[in-house]
């Protein structure tokens, strides 16, 4: 049987300052905001997204920057063994073309669903260019993909399962029986 | 999902699934590149052996924004006309790596039959008198999203109108719009109600009068001429003067009613307003969720998407 170890990696508090120190970056990186998109990639990086559009009005005087949704599961590589997500949308309020879009997830993993959103957006326009902002990197790429924002670099097991919330952070270490792990 | 073959085989909740899924599917398609590549390498032919407009080319097109291949395969211009039977056409099909058959044919039961001589999926884009469950499912679609009450029709009265006997359309909706909750009520002169009838959860009338200012859908099936070989109405003009949709009930209609047509339209004949004067007309949003609906179907069978069964059973 499985036993499972649940250890919180960042409060409810680091998870706000982390992505307030993010917020900044990303006005830093692209001196300003006027040409800025934010696209949450459902469902964990919507709330993010919000979240940094939010901070990024509260100090750069009220400017209000676009933000949209992106479901990424018809690109996916892995179509048969994920479910469609059922009340995920894609929803891009603005033409993106042009523009600089931040692609934000909560956790960075094998990189595949990165893949997968850069081929969705791309079918919504032509972008300037376009960076990642995640809250969580926990390793293991299997794509040469990188973030340019990251919240927190967490170093962890393959098999563990990362947890990110308003909440905070939380990383379940899983110690596995010999078959499951071979099979993993 | 492997194959759809009639609404009867799904559950409530693969009937919803399958709604939702549309819903995605109508966002892909209101994109500016309508186009997904989910189903890419896969092939999906069309087999009609019966007359299509819509329903063969709403599949292509669902095929394609999903960029999986499509085969058309014309009877007229086929070996068929050679003598080869429908089985060694499948088989032949089949060898050339074929994962779905969308099967149009006039004989009930020839979509099952298909899914004994191929390994692929098989989709029923209608079956004689029998089965189109993929109308059934973008009627059920525009008429929820019209209501706006998710998956729900509890509470709703759709009036299902005319040839009843010879339609699949009407079989397939029957039972798709009762699982969804709704009072289903068959409207038709009694000889063109099916001796089946009895068995439905339904009742049926047999005057458009009584019942036009109490329904919220209006669902008027074709008048098939091409099946009518016996004289089961007296003529088209008195069917239309009982059954028709004329000006005056158009007005007794409730505000709100929807009125949905699977087309081909007989104008004159089961609708004699002009469609295009009706508020509550969505035949041609039934149309344009077509192509989503039988995308959500091809992603569905196709990618073995939807969670699996417990228990497996396939």
């Amino acid at each position: 049987m499985a036993t499972e170890r649940r250890a919180e990696v960042l409060s409810a508090t680091d998870v706000g300052r982390a992505l307030t120190r993010v917020s900044h970056e990303v006005v830093e990186r692209n001196s300003g905001v006027s040409s800025l998109v934010l696209v949450g990639m459902q469902r964990g990086g919507v709330w993010i997204a919000e979240q940094i559009a939010r901070s990024i009005s509260s100090f750069e005087g009220q400017f209000e920057v676009p933000v949209g949704s992106i479901d990424v599961s018809m690109y996916r590589d892995d179509i048969a063994l994920r479910p469609v997500i059922p009340a995920a949308v894609t929803d891009i309020p603005v033409d993106i073309t042009g523009k600089t879009v931040v692609l934000v997830d909560d956790v960075l993993f094998t990189g595949r669903t990165v893949r997968a959103a850069l081929d969705a957006l791309l079918d919504h326009g032509r972008p300037r260019a376009v960076q990642l902002a995640v809250l969580v990197d926990r390793g293991h790429r299997e794509l040469p993909i990188r973030p340019d924002f990251v919240g927190k670099n967490i170093p962890t097991h393959v098999s563990d399962e990362v947890d990110a919330s308003l909440q905070g952070v939380f990383v379940a270490s899983v110690a596995l029986d010999a078959n499951k792990r071979a099979a993993s | 999902m492997k194959h759809l073959l009639s609404i009867d085989e799904l559950t409530v909740e693969q009937l919803t699934a399958l709604l939702d899924l549309t819903d995605h599917m109508v966002e892909i398609s209101s994109r500016p590149v309508p186009k997904v590549p989910a189903l890419r390498g896969r092939t999906v032919a069309s087999v009609f052996f019966e007359d299509s407009t819509r329903t063969r080319l709403s599949f292509e097109t669902a095929a394609k924004r999903l960029s999986a291949d499509t085969m058309t395969f014309n009877v007229g211009t086929s070996s068929v006309n050679k003598g080869e039977s429908l089985r060694d056409t499948i088989e032949t099909l089949s060898a050339m790596g074929v994962d779905a058959f969308v099967v149009r044919h006039k004989s009930s039961g020839v979509p099952h039959m298909v899914t004994e001589w191929t390994d692929a999926s098989v989709i029923n884009a209608g079956d004689g008198w029998h089965q189109h469950p993929t109308q059934a499912l973008l009627d059920c679609h525009t008429v929820t999203r019209s209501f706006g009450t998710g998956n729900d029709l509890t509470g709703r009265t759709v009036a299902i109108v005319g040839d009843v006997k010879h339609s699949r359309v009407a079989r397939s909706n029957v039972r798709a719009f009762t699982m969804l909750g709704a009072d289903v009520v068959l409207v038709a002169p009694r000889t063109l109600l099916p001796p089946e009838f009895i068995d439905w959860p339904i009742r049926a009338v047999d005057s458009l009068d009584e019942v036009i200012s109490d329904i919220d859908v209006l669902y008027l099936l074709r008048m098939q001429r091409e099946r009518m070989d016996a004289a089961l109405v007296p003529s088209l003009g008195e069917y239309s003067a009982r059954f028709g949709l004329t000006r005056q009930r158009a007005d007794r209609l409730k505000s709100d009613a929807l009125v949905l047509h699977p087309g081909p339209m007989n104008r004159g004949v089961e609708i004699v307003v002009d469609p295009a004067d009706l508020p509550g007309s969505r035949i041609l949003d039934q149309v344009r969720t077509g192509v989503s609906a039988r995308m959500s179907v091809l992603y569905t069978v196709l990618s073995g998407g939807s969670v699996p069964p417990a228990g497996g059973a396939e």
